[in-house]
């Protein structure tokens, strides 16, 4: 099967701590892909390496297009969109307008198109239709979730990068969250999920990798992954297993 | 002081401060897409003032030069970074935008400048030549360095003032020159004599007002550019480029600039450094409206133009220091009661 996005020993030389080694991945089309890891091993980095949003090295393809050089505004264009962790919403603005604003790339086609678009964010994220004309500065942390997903699917994205979709979110919440995100998955979109939320991750990936201080260190399909002897003590900490072994 | 006065007072205040507002919302909306203090406002005043005045004239305004010439280098830097970049894809449309309209509105000029144009037609054409000029402006001194810090971008701003103001002095010489008025008609309303270019100034400030919050509340340009000054990050995460963002703010207030300038031509003389002045007044005005809220800018404006006109009342001589003395109480104010504490997302 050909990747949809393949990197290539990534690196980030950051000013801060968090940098990237060697980090190398590979999304099948139509896939989700998980990359699990402890705090500060470079997940975000990852992700905002694939964005664009830091200068990296090494070598990174999507859609067959080299993404050197390519700028975030384009990447978004060609349907790689990032979910960030901060959510990066635009509070004193009105949900709608957050969602308005996540197809902006595509404005210059027709607007029924995005009315229905806008439709089909409201249908998967009812409370998203509730709240339509308040500022999203005054959701609260699972309908923040909502909007900064649903505004991505407003990009028609062909991949989706979710950087910790369940953080700070009651565990009633997490379920949601990882139903639509295989949901999107059904709908053909690929999607590449960042958690610390390793069990959850897992669960719903087809594949997964293990980064660690910068560099990914095991990889595998989620369920042997999920099997695997350093994973499950590390990641998933079972109870009634000596953790350190 | 009589009431006829105060009321003569009154209106030049409300008259005056309408344009700070203007100003002062330009300023804002500059500040809160790209952090720069936009210094070379002022200039943009003084250019549409003398042309209009020259075109009246019959002369063409050397703001052509500045034009062609700022086009050409705004030009020459997008060729160089194409070049470096090897990306041609978006150089053509740039190109475009950079040597053909700026050429074209310069033609136009040449053309229509002998013919004497009747007023609308030179107030249209004086736009048009200095608008572009904000685009232009944010490509050559902003674009390169968008990441800089607020002290950067204002040392810039400074640099860019000082560079516009020496080439006003080229192009458009010492001498201050004054244009025509709009309408001499006046009307009198009790005992107040309002002269028509007042009315002129107030209405057309209300119009921009009112476009400029449709533009902000209705169209999707107007919320990218909100958003960017929200949040840059998620702005570029929905593909709004950041370079969009910056030369549309820069147009923006460039026309509003422009159109200062051309309303306020005919109230006073305007020499090539006159503008500057005009537009630190509504720097002050922003301030006082607490650089952060647009309708607190235009009641902070408005509250410039009072105390300007009150103030050249009882003792003229003061009347900039005691404008300009105005925002000190401000700033301490809110240096007491803002906490520094930076909002975050989560």
């Amino acid at each position: 099967m050909s990747a949809l996005l393949e990197a290539d020993a990534l690196r980030v030389f950051y000013r801060r701590v968090e940098g990237l080694h060697r980090a190398s991945l590979r999304v099948a089309e139509g896939a989700i892909v998980t990359v699990i890891g402890p705090n500060g091993a470079g997940k975000t980095t990852l992700l905002a390496a694939l964005m664009g949003l830091l200068p990296c090295g090494g070598r990174a393809r999507y859609a067959g297009i080299d993404l050197a050089g390519e700028s975030v505004e384009a990447r978004v264009a060609r349907g790689l969109c990032l979910v960030p962790e901060r959510r990066e919403l635009f509070g004193d603005l009105a949900v709608e307008d957050n969602l308005r604003l996540g197809a902006f790339t595509r404005t210059r086609r027709v607007d029924r198109q995005m009315a229905r678009d806008l439709e089909s964010v409201y249908a998967r994220f009812p409370r998203l239709a509730e709240r339509r004309s308040q500022a999203a500065g005054t959701l609260s942390g699972g309908e923040r979730q909502m909007l900064a997903l649903g505004r991505a699917l407003m990009a028609r994205p062909r991949l989706l990068m979710l950087d910790e979709p369940s953080l700070g979110l009651a565990p009633r919440l997490v379920r949601d969250v990882f139903r639509a995100i295989a949901a999107l998955r059904a709908a053909g979109v690929s999607i590449l999920l960042v958690e610390q939320n390793a069990r959850a991750a897992l669960q719903v990936a087809d594949y997964g990798y293990v980064l660690e201080t910068g560099e990914t260190v095991l990889e595998g399909a989620a369920a042997e992954l999920a099997a695997h002897p350093r994973v499950v003590a590390t990641y998933l900490g079972l109870s009634g297993q000596t953790a350190r072994a | 002081m009589s009431f006829d006065i105060s009321l003569w007072l009154l209106q030049d205040g409300v008259t005056n401060g309408s344009i700070y507002a203007l100003l002062a919302l330009a300023l804002l909306l500059v500040f809160a897409v790209t952090r720069t203090i936009f210094v070379p406002q002022g200039e943009f005043i003084s250019y549409a003032a003398l042309s209009l005045a020259l075109l009246q004239a019959g002369r063409l305004p050397g703001v052509v030069y500045v034009l062609l010439g700022g086009g050409l280098a705004a030009a020459a830097l997008e060729l160089a970074q194409a070049l470096r970049a090897r990306r041609w894809r978006h150089l053509p449309r740039r190109l475009a935008l950079y040597l053909l309209l700026p050429g074209a509105i310069a033609a136009l000029a040449w053309w229509a400048a002998p013919r004497k144009p009747d007023l609308a037609e030179q107030v249209l054409l004086v736009l048009a030549l200095v608008t572009p000029l904000g685009p232009i402006l944010y490509r050559i001194a902003y674009q390169p360095l968008a990441g800089a810090s607020i002290l950067v971008l204002f040392i810039v701003s400074m640099a860019a003032h000082y560079v516009l103001s020496g080439l006003g002095l080229v192009f458009f010489g010492g001498e201050g020159l004054r244009s025509r008025p709009f309408a001499d008609a006046h009307f009198r309303l009790g005992v107040l004599d309002v002269s028509a270019q007042s009315l002129w100034v107030v209405a057309a400030s209300l119009a921009i007002m009112l476009v400029l919050w449709l533009f902000f509340s209705r169209s999707l340009y107007g919320k990218a550019l909100r958003a960017t000054a929200v949040n840059r990050i998620g702005a570029r995460l929905v593909g709004v480029r950041p370079e969009l963002a910056g030369s549309l703010s820069f147009a923006i207030a460039a026309f509003i600039g422009a159109l200062s300038g051309v309303l306020i031509s005919p109230v006073t003389t305007i020499y090539y450094d006159t503008g500057f002045l005009i537009a630190l007044k509504g720097f002050v005005g922003a301030i006082l409206g607490g650089m952060g809220s647009y309708p607190l800018a235009v009641l902070g404006s408005l509250g410039v133009g009072m105390l300007e006109s009150f103030s050249s009342f009882w003792s003229s001589a003061f009347k900039e220091t005691i404008v300009f003395t105005a925002i000190i109480p401000v700033l301490l104010w809110r240096s007491l009661t803002t906490r520094q504490v930076e909002d975050e997302e989560e």
